[in-house]
């Protein structure tokens, strides 16, 4: 019989958790107060913020962008990365291992500087659009989780499968398709999950990007909370959090969250 | 085999061509040009690092991030590594539970993690209101904008990072291993060190990795949660190109922190195979 974990070792991992789990709950019981200001524990009950939230216009357009330009990057980056993943895991021999390391690039680039250099030379210097300048950049922030999840998933896949569909006469694509694909499927959706969250979640890159007229929701929520003090933050955050609720959900349902904590 | 080698022919390289051709024009040569800027200027190569380093403001920026993003890192190890330990040894159903509990922040927007904070610490926040009506303060405390707080603040972004890269190798640790420790005479002190310490070197080096650059370079939480008073790299570069359009200095400050994380990062991978031969 062996023992379980010391008692001040679950102490401290009680703690942690109340530590990460309590600003969260904060955040939902300001975002029902019905006071002008942030409060916890909610002051009164009300929906009001949550009204206040939808009518807040500058609210309303920028999560349509976010979802928007998250919609799109998360494509194109799958568009980009799910070949480049299959070649990497497929033709391992006959491509340069530093390959996998470009990929991983993104990541290693503050995103932050990214941000930066990308407005000072894509915006400002090749004359790119807001809107497709966020597009790519948020492309590129997510490239990394489409390349490494789905080659995460191809590491399990048996190579013969598809060898043995071209060899009986199935053109590649059409091997890929119908054979490789369906195998990689779990990977392909937890890449596109993990990227179309952290799309719609970014700021760094965003901020200097973000222009005239065309903004994301996060970026719209830090100029509003730098300014307002009032509980229709906190009510969008709510929202923002059922949104990601709801897709862990979905995943969860579909897949298993384990695909996500891997 | 052969077969199939032979029909490859160049398609390798056109699958990953269209991603490459991206990383490249749309993130290395950007980040390229950022930092060229630095090094070419008319007052000579390097002139603006030494412009950066004459502002005694600016050297203190310097530190004060180096110094947050080491404080953090601490931290979310001293909260992360119990949490990880019990956390791996958790049964089945309360372990997925308690991960979940560590991605569901993750996936949370930085801006709301901030700003829930603010509601703890800020003037009339929860901490204050605590102090107040058991008597231990007579005025509200300035908790916001201190040091303290862009810590308190980071720490809270990333222990779930911290937790996630330790869970993984600490439930590789065959208990067997402690057991098998401790009837050899060792203490729990001494088994700690020598087993369970190199073992778990690879998840505290990516934890501690992570933690650190992305202390160093965070944006939200120290402009929230700092303000003006505590400016660190991230906002300070911010400031440059956005406020001042100094273009210049926010590219040195760019150059900066990639320099440093990329140090940080190369260092840590190096350290991490000296300490785990057989990881690397």
């Amino acid at each position: 019989m062996r023992r379980g974990p010391h008692p001040a070792l679950i102490a401290v991992a009680a703690l942690t958790y109340l530590f990460l789990v309590g600003p969260i709950v904060i955040v939902v019981g300001a975002a029902f107060s019905d006071t002008t200001f942030l409060t916890f524990p909610p002051q009164g009950l009300t929906t009001r913020w949550f009204a206040n939230a939808w009518e807040t216009t500058a609210f309303r357009s920028t999560f349509l962008t976010s979802l928007q330009v998250a919609t799109l990057a998360t494509t194109l980056t799958l568009l980009l990365g799910v070949p480049a993943a299959y070649a990497l895991a497929r033709h391992r021999a006959r491509l340069p291992p530093v390959l996998a390391t470009v990929f991983v690039l993104p990541i290693l680039v503050p995103e932050i500087v990214f941000g930066f250099s990308m407005l000072r030379s894509v915006s400002v210097g090749a004359g790119v659009p807001v809107f497709p300048a966020l597009v790519l950049g948020h492309t590129l922030l997510v490239l990394p989780y489409a390349v490494r999840v789905t080659a995460a998933s191809l590491a399990a896949f048996d190579f013969a499968a598809e060898e043995a569909a071209i060899s009986l006469g199935a053109p590649p694509l059409r091997a890929f398709v119908l054979v490789v694909l369906p195998n990689i499927r779990g990977g392909v959706i937890a890449a596109f999950v993990l990227a179309f969250i952290t799309s719609l979640n970014d700021v760094s890159v965003s901020l200097f990007l973000t222009g005239p007229g065309i903004s994301t929701l996060p970026i719209q929520l830090l100029a509003y909370v730098e300014q307002f003090f009032d509980p229709t933050v906190a009510a969008v955050s709510v929202l923002l959090m059922a949104l990601t609720v709801a897709v862990m959900a979905v995943v969860e349902r579909t897949l298993g969250l384990s695909l996500l904590a891997r | 085999m052969a077969g199939a080698t032979r029909r490859a022919g160049a398609a390798p390289w056109l699958l990953v061509a269209p991603g490459l051709l991206a990383v490249g024009l749309v993130l290395l040569v950007p980040i390229g040009v950022t930092i060229a800027a630095t090094l070419a200027t008319p007052d000579g190569p390097l002139a603006p690092y030494g412009a950066f380093l004459a502002s005694g403001f600016r050297r203190a920026v310097l530190w004060r991030t180096v110094e947050t993003a080491l404080l953090t890192t601490a931290a979310a190890l001293a909260l992360g590594f119990p949490t990880a330990w019990v956390v791996a040894r958790a049964p089945g159903r309360w372990r997925s539970l308690l991960i979940v509990a560590a991605v569901f922040p993750l996936l949370t927007n930085t801006v709301v993690r901030s700003f829930a904070w603010m509601i703890v610490l800020g003037r009339e926040g929860l901490v204050n209101d605590a102090l107040l009506a058991a008597g231990l303060v007579a005025e509200p405390l300035a908790l916001l904008y201190t040091q303290g707080a862009v810590v308190v603040g980071l720490v809270y972004l990333f222990t779930p990072l911290m937790i996630l890269s330790l869970v993984g190798v600490l439930e590789g640790i065959d208990g067997d291993l402690t057991d098998a420790a401790a009837s050899l005479g060792a203490g729990p002190g001494a088994a700690f060190r020598q087993v369970v310490l190199p073992l778990a070197a690879p998840g505290l080096v990516v934890g501690s990795v992570l933690v650190f650059t992305g202390a160093f370079t965070a944006y939200v939480t120290p402009a929230l949660m700092g303000g003006t008073r505590q400016t660190v790299l991230a906002t300070l570069m911010y400031q440059r190109a956005m406020v001042s359009f100094d273009w210049t200095a926010a590219s040195t400050i760019a150059a900066l922190m990639t320099a440093i994380t990329l140090a940080v990062v190369l260092g840590m991978s190096r350290a991490s195979r000296r300490l785990n031969p057989a990881s690397g």
